[in-house]
């Protein structure tokens, strides 16, 4: 979880965390690019429609903006890969700046996972988590809340450092 | 006959709405709940796209919250858009309306 130490913003990942860290920050790469398509549920939530009753004038309002969102969140994700350490565990020390793009991609990679989930507006993470390790522990299901509620707390902690 | 005279004038014909028209009236940002982004995190953004006070960005974030989406900004449709696009950045479902 990050502290401040001074202008900086500071964490320790284990190797395993760093390992999910370069995952999830690859997904989200991965389908801002090959796999970008608008009728992804993922995509439409990072790139909402800004007219919901206006197919021409969202069609329009992505012509001349969606080009340069794509580009933020990429290089955002890109942020997180750029910092981690290599093989093994480490230390992460950001910048003021490139916490606010940790923070921007931690919260892409949490929605790309919560539509992929179907997190909802009353969702209690800790009891989905026991109902799915009650039906099977081993499950992907099971890995990907956690992961979820890992990067949860992980943003907050950033978050806090940042505000404190 | 007696009492007050009638007016002089001939009634003006009234709009069927009050409205001012369309193209005159201010666009809106809106800004919806939705299930996954943190309320301090829906608040810092706040602050820092719109330069609000903690006091205003946490009234809006809990406007979100509660009554499931809230106007963050109006002005100019180009503007908006402006603004939405920013809150896209950030991961925040917005979307632009007429006043």
């Amino acid at each position: 979880m990050f502290r401040r130490r001074g202008d900086r913003y500071v964490a320790s990942f284990a190797v395993d965390e760093v390992r999910v860290l370069r995952k999830v920050a690859s997904e989200v790469v991965g389908l801002l690019t090959d796999g970008f398509d608008h009728s992804d549920p993922v995509v439409c939530r990072l790139f909402p429609e800004v007219y919901p009753e206006d197919a021409a004038g969202t069609a329009e309002f992505r012509r001349y903006t969606e080009g340069d969102l794509k580009t933020a969140k990429i290089d955002q994700a890109g942020a997180i890969l750029a910092a981690l350490p290599g093989d093994g565990g480490g230390e992460v020390r950001l910048d003021a700046e490139a916490a606010e793009a940790w923070l921007r991609a931690l919260n892409d990679a949490r929605l790309a996972m919560g539509v992929r989930l179907e997190i909802k507006d009353g969702t209690d993470l800790g009891a989905e988590l026991d109902d799915a390790v009650a039906d099977d522990p081993s499950s992907s299901r099971v890995f990907q809340l956690s992961v979820y509620a890992y990067l949860g707390y992980l943003q907050e902690s950033l978050l806090n450092a940042l505000i404190e | 006959m007696g009492g007050m005279a009638a007016p002089q004038v001939a009634p003006v014909e009234t709009p069927d709405t009050d409205e001012a028209p369309a193209s005159d009236r201010p666009w809106v940002t809106i800004v919806w709940d939705d299930p996954v982004n943190l309320m301090t995190y829906v608040t810092w953004v706040f602050q820092k796209l719109f330069g609000y006070s903690r006091e205003r960005a946490e009234q809006l974030m809990l406007d979100v919250h509660h009554k499931g989406k809230a106007v963050v900004s109006s002005g100019a449709r180009e503007r908006m858009e402006h603004d939405a696009s920013q809150l896209h950045a950030y991961g925040l479902w917005a979307t632009v309306d007429r006043s």
